[in-house]
């Protein structure tokens, strides 16, 4: 069984985050970066996978600066057979079709049986890159899993989504994708020997010309979304307390609703 | 809200990837493990036992021990930073991993035969086995050399008397690590098993520290050692002290760990407690009381950071050891006690933590080498003059 993940290193659940001063990123200084944490249970639903199975290959892929090598160590750590790390300064604009398009043409070098990715980033929470790929890939998709059951011969997977007020069952050939939400499992923590381990296992960088793509490919001009500006949102201003006695003040509360809130 | 640490100096950028993603795992494992049970431990005065298996998932037992005997092998940044994190927890569990990891597995590995080694060891790793280190006694604590433990030789095995006092995890160890003087006054190392006959383990109760943490007081009448329990390269007491240094390392870095949990509670309290109509960390007194800590926490870093690096080339002295010792457990008590102070009445909560670490590090001061007698190690390593007697 070979199974592939897509992760993403994003800021801290912790950090404060406030917008750069060029308004079209966030301020990245002091920021401390940990693995997504919805590609984390990806990551241990494969390894979860492969113990079932017996045999089988984890690849963890991550597109990004040289700090991603630190995520893809950390799965690494947790047990991943190996790493692809794409990266390239004509990436650094990209919006969720170029990350998908690389990715896509990453994923087809390999022969993988399944493909996890979390349902969102918690840094941009687009939701988007595992159901881009799968539609540039010609795969199957189940987005959103919180369950996941490879059948018998391995050439099928039933996969639960939570949809409102039910779960739904989907089952689906392979290969195929599945975008992985809380619930599926809990990840595991890396062993300490794991952690010393994870830098002899192998690690492989890709540019662009690697993947047979070009900076016009991926760049800026190719992307679908642009940037306009990032603000933090507005702050919050205080509530108003009515005072008085109750038939006065119920009376003011239906003239602020009227007058000010405008909800009649 | 997940624990962030301290890292005023940018200090990060001083460790590899391994050591921070150590240091990570198990902060992450304390999290989620410890803290929201410990505050009961404390409470009930007992050791958390079902935290064992959990601690040998990650291999946080005999982490300093080699692979090939099933030890993560880290390096002494790392296992220092796993001691950091353990006793940002509580004090009373990282004085069991430094039991276990230095005071039991590190001298049967540096002392021990091959047998022993493969005997012990694994055992330890797993957690299957618990040991403890027997050489504190009651009337002799800074000065062990004056030991009245007594190992006699009578021809084919050893015969064991004495008491042993202040033993961490004594009542809980299946191998006690007993320094006891031989007949011609040699001091050697011996592993007494939990049911050898005349070996008692007595709880020591009614503590107001370290609750978290099994203490007990070992008892050897007449115990007979068999010669494979002898570990043979353990002779004198330059042998325990040495052993002592691992674990005085370890304390070194752990005592950041308290401090920095006292911080955080501090400094996140005294931006959110409104008194005068404004957070009482827009007040100078409270500012000086963070800054003092801040400033403390960076300086105990640098100084275990460097003596990590100086242990991995071999060259880290006992007397730098007694330092950072020192040094880290004096400030992470008034750390303690500035923290308990900032919070007012909540401060001696189990809620908030600090009160707990206060008592914890009330023991850590005067443990593993009183404060007063690593100044006079190091006292007398500035001036050539001993002033201990």
């Amino acid at each position: 069984m070979n199974i592939a993940v897509c992760i993403k290193q994003v800021p801290a659940t912790e950090s404060k985050i406030k917008p750069a001063e060029d308004g079209l990123d966030i301020d990245r200084t002091g920021l401390s970066y940990v693995v997504n944490p919805y590609d984390e249970f990806g990551v241990e639903e494969a390894l979860k996978i492969k113990e079932q199975v017996g045999e089988g290959k984890v690849t963890v892929i991550s597109i990004g600066s040289d700090k991603t090598v630190e995520a893809l160590r950390t799965c690494l750590a947790v047990g991943a057979d190996e790493a692809i790390h794409i990266k390239d300064d004509a990436l650094a604009k990209g919006d969720t079709y170029i990350t998908a398009l690389v990715l896509s043409v990453a994923l087809k070098k390999g022969d993988y049986d399944i493909i996890f990715f979390g349902r969102q980033a918690i840094d941009d929470d687009s939701g988007a890159v595992g159901i881009q790929v799968a539609e540039l890939m010609g795969l199957p998709h189940v987005a959103g899993i919180n369950k996941f059951d490879l059948n018998a011969e391995g050439r099928t997977a039933i996969a639960n989504r939570q949809i409102e007020g039910a779960s739904e069952i989907v089952e689906t050939s392979l290969p195929a994708i599945f975008t992985c939400q809380k619930e599926l499992n809990e990840p595991r923590y890396a062993s300490l020997p794991g952690i010393m381990k994870a830098r002899q296992k192998p690690m492989t960088v890709w540019s662009l010309s690697d993947l047979e793509l070009t900076a016009e490919d991926c760049g800026a001009e190719a992307a679908k979304v642009a940037i306009e500006k990032i603000t933090s949102p507005p702050v919050r201003e205080a509530g108003k307390k009515i005072e008085g006695d109750v038939p006065q003040a119920v009376a003011e509360l239906v003239r602020l609703l009227r007058e000010e809130a405008k909800v009649f | 809200m997940d624990f962030e640490g301290v890292d005023f100096l940018n200090l990060d950028d001083a460790m590899t990837l391994e050591e921070r993603m150590v240091r990570g795992e198990v902060r992450r494992w304390v999290d989620k493990e410890v803290l929201p049970i410990i505050a009961q431990h404390f409470e009930a005065g007992t050791f958390p036992m079902d935290l064992l298996p959990k601690m040998a998932d990650i291999n946080l037992l005999g982490a300093n021990i080699d692979v090939f005997y099933g030890g993560a092998g880290l390096n002494s940044v790392a296992y220092g930073l796993i001691n950091q994190e353990m006793e940002r927890g509580d004090s009373g569990l990282r004085s069991f991993v430094s039991v276990q990891s230095a005071l039991v597995m590190w001298p049967i590995s540096e002392y021990g035969s091959d047998a022993q080694k493969a005997y012990w060891l694994p055992r330890m790793v797993s957690g299957e086995t618990i040991g403890c280190f027997g050489l504190t006694e009651p009337d002799f604590g800074s000065n062990p050399k004056g030991m009245l433990s007594h190992a006699h030789w009578n021809g084919t095995d050893y015969i064991l008397n004495g008491t042993k006092m202040w033993i961490t995890n004594g009542t809980i160890s299946d191998v006690a690590l007993i320094w006891a003087k031989e007949d011609e006054g040699i001091i050697s190392a011996f592993l007494v098993e939990q049911g050898n006959p005349g070996f008692m383990q007595n709880k020591i109760k009614d503590k107001f520290s370290l609750r978290a943490s099994d203490t007990g007081e070992l008892v050897l009448a007449d115990v007979r050692v068999p010669v494979t329990h002898v570990l043979a390269k353990a002779k004198g007491l330059k042998a325990a002290l040495h052993c002592l240094d691992q674990a005085r390392y370890g304390i070194a870095w752990g005592a950041i760990g308290a401090a920095m949990a006292c911080y955080d509670t501090a400094l996140n309290y005294a931006k959110q407690r409104i008194q005068f109509d404004r957070p009482i960390a827009g007040y100078q007194l409270i500012q000086e009381k963070l800054v003092y800590m801040v400033t403390e926490i960076s300086k105990m870093q640098l100084l275990a950071l460097q003596m990590g690096r100086l242990k991995d080339q071999g060259k880290l002295t006992s007397v730098q050891i007694s330092m950072g010792k020192q040094n880290n457990v004096y400030h992470a008590l008034q750390i303690a006690r500035l923290a308990r102070d900032i919070l007012g009445a909540n401060g001696i909560m189990y809620e908030h933590q600090v009160a707990r670490h206060l008592c914890n590090l009330e023991s850590v001061y005067t443990y593993e080498g009183t404060h007063d007698i690593h100044t006079l190690i190091i006292g007398e390593k500035i001036t050539g003059l001993s002033a201990f007697t």
